[in-house]
């Protein structure tokens, strides 16, 4: 029985997300009980709009979709260790270069060629974006969530600055916008739905992602290096461009967020670029505990319960901000939730003096973040 | 499994245990998760079909401005009873706005949605639009043009600028500086015709008077909203108003700089209650009703019954404005209502021909621009009086 001795571990990954997500479910019950709803009535609405018919499941999955690939943009530099939360600013930059280069190249080029160079547009201005994070830290010691974080606010600044001055469309006079993308160029739902290709991206991002990180030397190093900076160094790991190859990674995911956004949503870069995705994707890093392929899965349930928001104001007739304290009560439990690793009995691999592998199991179940599977 | 021994479970118990759990979880969530569905076929297969309408706004429904006065305009149809509406708050100009469309209609039977965010438009509008030709759109913002945008989309918008100049004037005869703010979100055509019919309401009484613009560069800036409040404080303007989507913060804040304060979209009297003025509001229950009973009567915007394009100002009952504060004097209420009389006759015109910007130039050749014109609707300039710059 070559893995029995690693299962406990991979139980208690599981365990306690899926039981923090249940306890803030308890929670937001109380709460809505306090509104003076009927707590069961939430729950029921909340799972009827969200997963209840496909054609309510498909809206969770076109707002999984760009949660999906910015979640990366936190979850991949959390395994070299550091907290990155420039997905916003990634979105924006990533919108901005998709659109700028699809307006230089318009009908020029076939469709498939377009949305090409708007795709590496995308990942190449996000990557960069969060590269430059990446650089500060290592080159200057700049805290990287702060500068990540005031990266968002000169992103959207910057997005403002061009979309109403020189992108600006002039005949879109009351929303400033860029020109539109030719309506050839830009990316289709995926036959049969109303999905676009975004999910599909956010997919093969997320597997490409995991693959990276959990079954290549690259990952590994990366590993090592989010466990112990010295020890890595001391191992010879090319620590500075493991960060600068890893920030690049991440910001080129919600780059090419921000790419499907503009190409597949919006067809212009303006403020609605800025929506807030890169906030929520945080959430969907934190909760799937930075696994890529635990964040496809919270990524559409986070989007299913961003989607029933909007029934529970027309039929329960709660306020509009009810969604948004049941996020912030998932996001507290869940970071609550962390300290409980390695504390619950239950979930520790016993010590039996004639198996040693038993305690290697119980050390990769540490609170670092590796989750194994 | 004998490492495991101290742990009295096996692994196959544990996992029976989680299937066990998830099939109870799946089984009750199944029971609540049909009831409210029951209920609403049960309500929409009843004899006679309300009218459905779908009220969606970008923001709060309590944000004293934009977003407030449409949910007070779709409350006002409450009293009509053979009309149901439903309303979503909070819903941005993403694809979240075209599921909040979708859900309406599919979910709650709509027939008649009112997406009030200007930047719900183009593209979502314009996509459920197509998708659903059966259902009419009606966008607040006025783009619709004709042969370009499917049939069943129509737009409606006022003449707010007209309740400006009214509150220019009272804000005129109430400085004692002779030095006017306005608080602007970004420098579009609608907020700059905003600011010029303020300017040019208050130099109508008095000449000398100057109105500072201050662009904040977005629609919900609470805190430069305030920061640029406070610096009109500082350099002695005394009646601020604003065109931004909550003016809660301007108004406090200039209440509590001692300074007066004029509202903007809906009735912010509360906020300041020494220093409010009057203000220029939205009466969209007056444009949703009337909207309803057309509707009612069998017109449609397929059928040309209701026309594509609606606007209208004072006259037509699309603003209000607020009740004079205490520190309005006798004389400009007076003066104000004057000219509100003359806009209610249909023969005030703002823009008159000769009319310069602030760098010197005619912008208003030789002929009088009213209100319909379309030139204002393209409005780029800042008009003489106004310090400050277009660019953003």
């Amino acid at each position: 029985m070559p893995n029995t001795y690693t299962w406990r571990g991979k139980l208690e990954a599981v365990c306690i997300p899926l039981a923090a997500i249940l306890f803030s479910l308890l929670l937001f019950g109380v709460f809505c009980a306090a509104v003076g709803a009927n707590p069961i009535a939430v729950y029921g609405a909340i799972y009827q709009a969200a997963f209840g018919r496909w054609q309510s499941f498909q809206n969770a999955l076109i707002r999984a979709a760009p949660l999906m690939l910015s979640s990366l943009c936190t979850a991949l530099p959390a395994r070299l260790g550091l907290v990155i939360i420039g997905n916003e600013g990634a979105i924006v930059v990533g919108g901005l270069g998709a659109v700028a280069i699809a307006l230089a190249l318009s009908t020029n080029v076939p469709p498939l060629g377009s949305q090409v160079a708007m795709a590496v547009a995308g990942i190449v201005c996000g990557g960069v974006w969060i590269g430059i994070v990446g650089a500060l830290r290592h080159y200057r010691g700049v805290n990287e969530t702060i500068s990540s974080l005031l990266m968002n606010y000169i992103a959207i600044a910057l997005l403002n600055h061009l979309v109403g001055g020189p992108m600006r469309d002039p005949s879109s006079l009351n929303k400033p916008s860029s020109y539109p993308i030719p309506d050839v160029n830009m990316l289709g739902d995926l036959p049969g739905t109303r999905i676009h290709f975004g999910l599909i991206y956010g997919l093969i991002a997320c597997a490409i992602a995991y693959f990276l990180i959990q079954r290549t030397t690259f990952g590994m190093a990366a590993r090592i290096a989010g466990g112990n900076v010295r020890a890595a160094k001391l191992a010879g790991l090319p620590v500075g461009k493991l960060t600068l190859a890893i920030c690049f990674l991440a910001g080129s995911c919600a780059g090419l967020a921000g790419m499907v956004e503009v190409a597949a949503v919006h067809g212009r870069a303006n403020e609605s670029l800025n929506a807030n995705y890169g906030y929520s994707s945080i959430l969907v890093a934190f909760i799937a505990r930075n696994n890529p392929l635990a964040a496809i899965l919270v990524a559409i349930l986070l989007g299913g319960i961003l989607t029933s928001g909007g029934i529970l104001q027309r039929r329960l007739e709660l306020p509009d901000a009810t969604i948004l304290v049941f996020q912030g009560i998932v996001f507290l439990v869940v970071l609550f939730s962390e300290s409980l690793y390695g504390k619950l009995g239950v979930f520790q691999e016993k010590f039996d003096g004639n198996d040693r592998i038993g305690l290697v199991g119980s050390t990769a179940s540490d609170r670092s973040g590796n989750v194994a599977g | 499994m004998s490492i495991n021994k101290p742990f009295p479970l096996k692994r196959r118990q544990v996992i029976r245990g989680i299937l066990a759990t998830t099939a109870f979880g799946a089984t009750t969530k199944f029971g609540t998760g049909c009831t409210p569905a029951s209920q609403s076929q049960a309500s929409s297969n009843t004899e006679d079909k309300p009218i459905v309408m779908g009220f969606i706004y970008v923001g709060p429904k309590d944000d004293f401005g934009y977003n407030q006065a449409h949910a007070e305009g779709k409350q006002g149809l409450a009293k009509l009873t053979w009309l149901k509406s439903v309303e979503e708050a909070n819903v941005p100009e993403t694809t979240a706005v075209e599921e909040t469309m979708r859900n309406m209609i599919e979910e709650e039977g709509a027939t008649v949605l009112f997406p009030t965010s200007f930047g719900y438009f183009d593209p979502h509008i314009l996509k459920i639009a197509q998708e659903y030709p059966e259902v009419q759109f009606f966008h607040c913002g006025g783009l619709y043009q004709e042969g370009k945008h499917p049939k069943n989309v129509g737009s409606y918008f006022g003449y707010i600028d007209e309740a400006q100049y009214v509150a220019g004037i009272v804000a005129a005869h109430t400085s004692k500086t002779g030095k006017l703010g306005f608080i602007g979100a970004k420098p579009i055509p609608q907020v700059l015709r905003n600011i010029n019919s303020f300017n040019l309401g208050a130099r109508s009484v008095n000449p000398k008077i100057t109105t500072q613009a201050i662009f904040t560069g977005d629609w919900a800036l609470p805190v430069k909203e305030a920061e640029a409040a406070n610096s009109m404080a500082d350099q002695d303007i005394d009646v601020i108003t604003c065109h931004v989507d909550s003016p809660k913060v301007v108004m406090e804040t200039a209440e509590r700089r001692g300074i007066f304060c004029s509202g903007y979209h809906a009735n912010q009297a509360q906020l300041a209650p020494r220093g409010y003025l009057t203000g220029a509001e939205w009466n969209w229950v007056q444009v949703y009703s009337s909207y309803a009973e057309m509707i009612r009567a069998g017109k449609t915007l397929m059928n040309g019954g209701i026309p594509h394009l609606v606007r209208g100002g004072l006259k037509d009952g699309f603003l209000k404005m607020s009740s004079y504060g205490e520190a309005v004097s006798a004389e400009a209420k007076k003066d104000a209502d004057a000219v509100k009389e003359k806009f209610m006759a249909g023969n005030m015109t703002i823009y008159r021909a000769g009319l310069k910007d602030n760098t010197g130039k005619i912008v208003v050749p030789s002929k009088d621009f009213t209100q319909t014109a379309i030139e204002l609707e393209k409005m780029n300039w800042l008009a003489e009086g106004v310090i400050g710059r277009v660019a953003s």
